[in-house]
């Protein structure tokens, strides 16, 4: 199984403070991978290495077969990118949007034509391609982010906490993106705080204080914590990091 | 000690809320529940006297929020969605602030954030910029309740906020609860449901239902089952071509579907079974808020 | 009271705790003083001139004279034949003609009235007006000596610089830099202050607390007031020390003027707020719509009387342009209260306005 993300004792520090510590995975082709963790754990900071945004203290890893602190302009070319802070530009079109992210990957017109035809068919949103994105409800909004993330078929999707605040059915439609998009070879990378969503990954990491704390399949994990749900298990990893600084 | 009666607001072309009522009573906690968009920020816009509704009128304490706005002003607590405090002032400076600003003083009613105030107290001369998220809104709640008041409104506070953290605003919460304070607090995570008194759900600017958790879930009127096998994702693509199954959703590590009745869910485990599925279990299953609000038409 | 000293209190913090704008503002008059004041002064030295007159003629070779001792002119050719201007310009680099007529001192004598014809490269606009202004001047001073010896005399050239005669720059960029340093100060930083709260969410929280919009207000304007009386007095006392700046008029007519145009700012700049939500479009609108009519249109840069009508019909609205002429008037040429009644008015009407404008505008709840 080829392995699209490869980290070795990845370590980022802030002057004193270590954000991630010494942290060790792969992930595998067409893998669903959740990263998981409190809140100010080093998700954050863990994700923008591997995107290449930000220059790890020690350690190595690769991204779709790119050293992420040597190539990290090669890497952007092959991933993917959307969270729930921004992903659209708000002020524009819905059409505009898929245009412009898909002319930053240096797509040819003529593609980028037949693509947005198709994804404005599939999302149900083409009498909708020339409202402003402002104006179309989260969840869908949230849906074409990820279309758009897509688009350009990169090897791994990062996905930063897409379906904040996106209501139950929406969320879920989302997530059956997410399964055809690993089915189609590509590999997702995502954050959540819905730990049912946990249980939709096929391997996860829990995070705590810049360390992996665990790293198995939902099942196994919930196995080895003696727990019935995801919940359990991170609230049995994670104790009460909201009272700490 | 709240009460809303049929409140519509429409901006421009987007109607944000559509003949809102409920009432909730003192020392309630009150949980106003829907994803982003639905309309709870507008709803908290005009129970915290800061938008006018273009219909319906709301009573804090039994004063007008069109006529008595500066008396409610004075009795009620606001936490606005997103951290709005002063960055570059420091944790004691913010709420110094706050308690001056309502004519009062730290002093005067420490007992009230007493046990939320004690956690930052140790950073009390660090900016609130420099505060992890924990801390931030902790000092928020402190803010919002420095001045005794009558009603705390919370929106969304707990938003973007892991599992374990909410879990503990929400013991907070139970706190001053205690103390007597009226709560109403939206939130989009279902699962936040069970820990109010009364919820209202509410989807594209409207109350879906307004009850307790548990008269809600009771109200539910389909038969829910729970699905599990081996392969989810097949499973969840297969089940929903079996006959009797009137929709279905991923839930967790389960897959929820609506049938008709009890009767049809051994012939779903034959079809399931057909398909080579392995370990399969089917069982009914009582729904959650989240099914409740699925399910709702 | 309390609440409004702690308002107070916590915007002077917030001030004091960006330090790097705090500094800006600080050191921002004493910075423009010194530009304006010395590196961007409009003086010009070392004009080449060529004279024309008639040779043995008494009047014109004093006058002369004099232009050849100052020291901005060298007198490089004289010549005879004023036919081929357009060549002494280009091929002999000759940047002023000063033409005298022929019977200079005997119509001097006579009947009292002559004429100086001063030809200009106006290629440079600005240094042809100053140049001209110069001699004018030159001119102007020997005419009055010589008036008490002669009959009633009159040199018909322009007179203009009649209250500046050492011809200074800075005259005109002393009240300039007051005028832009209070606006951007007052409207500006005003504006942006209340708008930070509005983009920051707090403005929800304070809005909802029984604090009075007025107190939100005053709390707003108290600092910048401050700060602006402290950039004040830095420009009055820079202006006199290194610019040799007069205060001629009453000191502190002066500075009441001065208050009364900080309100109008500080209005502007509350007013600014009402109307946009974030940062960014304050400071675009205090700055293009405040700071460029400031620089243009105030007669700092560029003399109001020249300018086109409409242009300078809009000046009228610009407050800056009447403290500009009423500092000038204090400042320079030491007129009292009675003199500078029409500015002072003015400027009242306008801070009326805006007041009224900033309390309909201010609303006491969200959009």
């Amino acid at each position: 199984m080829e392995q699209v993300i490869k980290t070795y004792n990845l370590t980022k520090k802030f002057g004193s403070f270590t954000a991630v510590d010494n942290i060790s995975f792969y992930v595998n082709k067409g893998e669903i991978f959740g990263f998981l963790g409190a809140n100010g754990a080093g998700k954050t900071t863990a994700m923008r290495m591997l995107c290449g945004l930000s220059k790890p203290t020690y350690g190595t890893g690769s991204v779709a077969g790119c050293d992420i602190s040597k190539e990290y302009e090669k890497i952007k070319k092959n991933i993917g990118y959307m969270s729930q802070k921004f992903s659209l530009y708000e002020d524009l079109t819905v059409a505009e949007n898929i245009k412009l992210f898909a002319g930053i990957y240096g797509m040819p017109l003529k593609k980028i034509k037949e693509k947005s035809a198709i994804i404005l068919e599939r999302l149900e949103l083409a009498d909708k391609k020339d409202t402003l994105v402002k104006y179309i409800p989260i969840g869908w909004k949230q849906k074409l982010a990820f279309s758009v993330a897509v688009f350009h078929e990169p090897k791994i999707v990062f996905l930063d906490e897409p379906t904040g605040g996106v209501d139950p059915e929406a969320r879920r439609q989302f997530w059956e993106m997410i399964y055809e998009a690993a089915d189609n070879g590509i590999t997702i990378f995502v954050t959540t705080h819905y730990m049912d969503e946990a249980e939709y990954c096929d391997r996860i990491s829990i995070m705590v204080h810049g360390k992996i704390a665990a790293l198995a399949a939902p099942k196994d994990m919930k196995q080895e914590y003696n727990a019935a749900t995801m919940d359990e298990v991170f609230r049995k990893l994670v104790a009460g990091t909201f009272n700490q600084e | 000690m709240v009460k809303v009666e049929n409140i519509s607001k429409t901006f421009k072309k987007v109607q944000a809320l559509n003949d809102v009522s409920f009432h909730a009573e003192k020392g309630e906690l009150f949980g106003i529940i829907g994803p982003d968009g639905a309309g709870k920020t507008t709803l908290f816009r005009i129970m915290t006297t800061l938008t006018i509704p273009d219909n319906g009128t709301v009573f804090i304490n039994n004063r007008s929020i069109f006529n008595d706005y500066m008396e409610i002003r004075k009795n009620i607590g606001y936490m606005p969605g997103r951290f709005a405090l002063y960055q570059d002032l420091t944790v004691e400076e913010n709420l110094n602030f706050f308690a001056s600003v309502f004519n009062t003083t730290i002093e005067e009613n420490y007992h009230l954030i007493k046990g939320i105030y004690s956690h930052i107290a140790p950073f009390k001369n660090r900016k609130a910029g420099k505060l992890s998220g924990g801390m931030k809104q902790k000092l928020a709640l402190s803010c919002a309740l420095i001045h005794k008041p009558e009603v705390l409104f919370l929106d969304e506070p707990t938003t973007g906020v892991d599992p374990v953290s909410r879990k503990e605003f929400w013991d907070m919460l139970y706190d001053l609860k205690n103390m007597g304070i009226t709560i109403i607090v939206s939130t989009p995570y279902m699962d936040e449901a069970s820990r109010c008194n009364r919820i209202a759900l509410i989807k594209n600017g409207a109350f879906i239902d307004v009850n307790t958790p548990k008269n809600i879930i009771n109200s539910f009127n389909k038969t829910l089952i729970a699905l599990k096998a081996d392969n989810m994702r097949q499973l969840l693509k297969d089940v929903r071509k079996c006959s009797h199954i009137k929709s279905a959703f991923a839930f967790g590590a389960e897959i929820h579907a609506v049938i008709d009745n009890d009767n049809q869910i051994e012939d779903i485990n034959n079809q399931i079974k057909n398909l080579n599925h392995k370990n399969i279990e089917i069982y009914r299953i009582p729904p959650a808020i989240e099914d409740c609000y699925i399910w709702s038409r | 009271m309390k609440q409004l000293l702690s308002f107070i209190k916590k915007e002077v913090l917030h001030i004091l705790r960006d330090k790097r704008t705090i500094l800006i503002l600080l050191i921002m008059p004493v910075v423009q003083i010194l530009l304006f004041g010395f590196a961007m002064t409009m003086e010009v030295k070392n004009i080449k001139v060529a004279v024309s007159y008639q040779y043995g003629d008494e009047l014109a070779e004093k006058i002369i004279a004099r232009i050849s001792a100052s020291e901005y002119f060298h007198i490089v050719q004289t010549i005879n034949n004023p036919l081929d201007i357009s060549s002494l310009f280009k091929k002999e680099k000759i940047d002023t003609i000063i033409i005298f007529s022929d019977e200079f001192s005997n119509e001097i004598h006579k009947g009292g009235i002559s004429s100086v014809q001063i030809i200009n490269d106006a290629s440079d606009p600005n240094q042809a007006s100053t140049v001209t202004s110069y001699i004018s001047a030159i001119i102007s001073s020997f005419q009055n000596e010589i008036a008490g010896s002669v009959q009633p005399i009159r040199i018909n050239t322009e007179l203009k610089m009649l209250y500046n005669p050492e011809l200074k720059g800075s005259y005109n960029f002393v009240p300039g830099v007051m005028a832009l340093v209070l606006t951007i100060i007052c409207a500006m930083m005003t504006s942006i202050s209340i708008v930070r709260e509005k983009e920051f969410g707090t403005m929800e929280l304070l809005l909802v607390s029984p604090m009075k919009p007025a107190y939100i207000i005053i709390s707003k304007i108290v600092p910048y007031l401050i700060i602006s009386t402290i950039n004040l007095l830095t420009i009055i006392v820079l202006a006199v020390m290194l610019l040799d700046m007069p205060v001629r008029g009453s000191f502190m007519l002066l500075m009441g003027v001065s208050f009364l145009f900080i309100f109008v700012c500080l209005t502007v700049g509350i007013f600014i707020s009402s109307l946009v939500a974030n940062q960014a479009a304050a400071m675009l609108i205090s700055g293009m719509g405040m700071m460029m009519p400031v620089m243009l249109l105030s007669g700092m840069l560029f003399p109001l009387d020249s300018m086109p009508k409409f242009l300078q019909i809009i000046a009228d609205f610009v407050p800056a342009s009447w403290y500009f002429t009423v500092v000038k008037k204090v400042m320079i040429e030491g007129q009292g209260l009675m003199d500078i009644l029409k500015e002072i008015t003015i400027l009242t009407i306008m801070l009326a306005v805006l007041v009224i404008a900033s309390v309909k505008k201010f609303k006491v709840r969200l959009g």
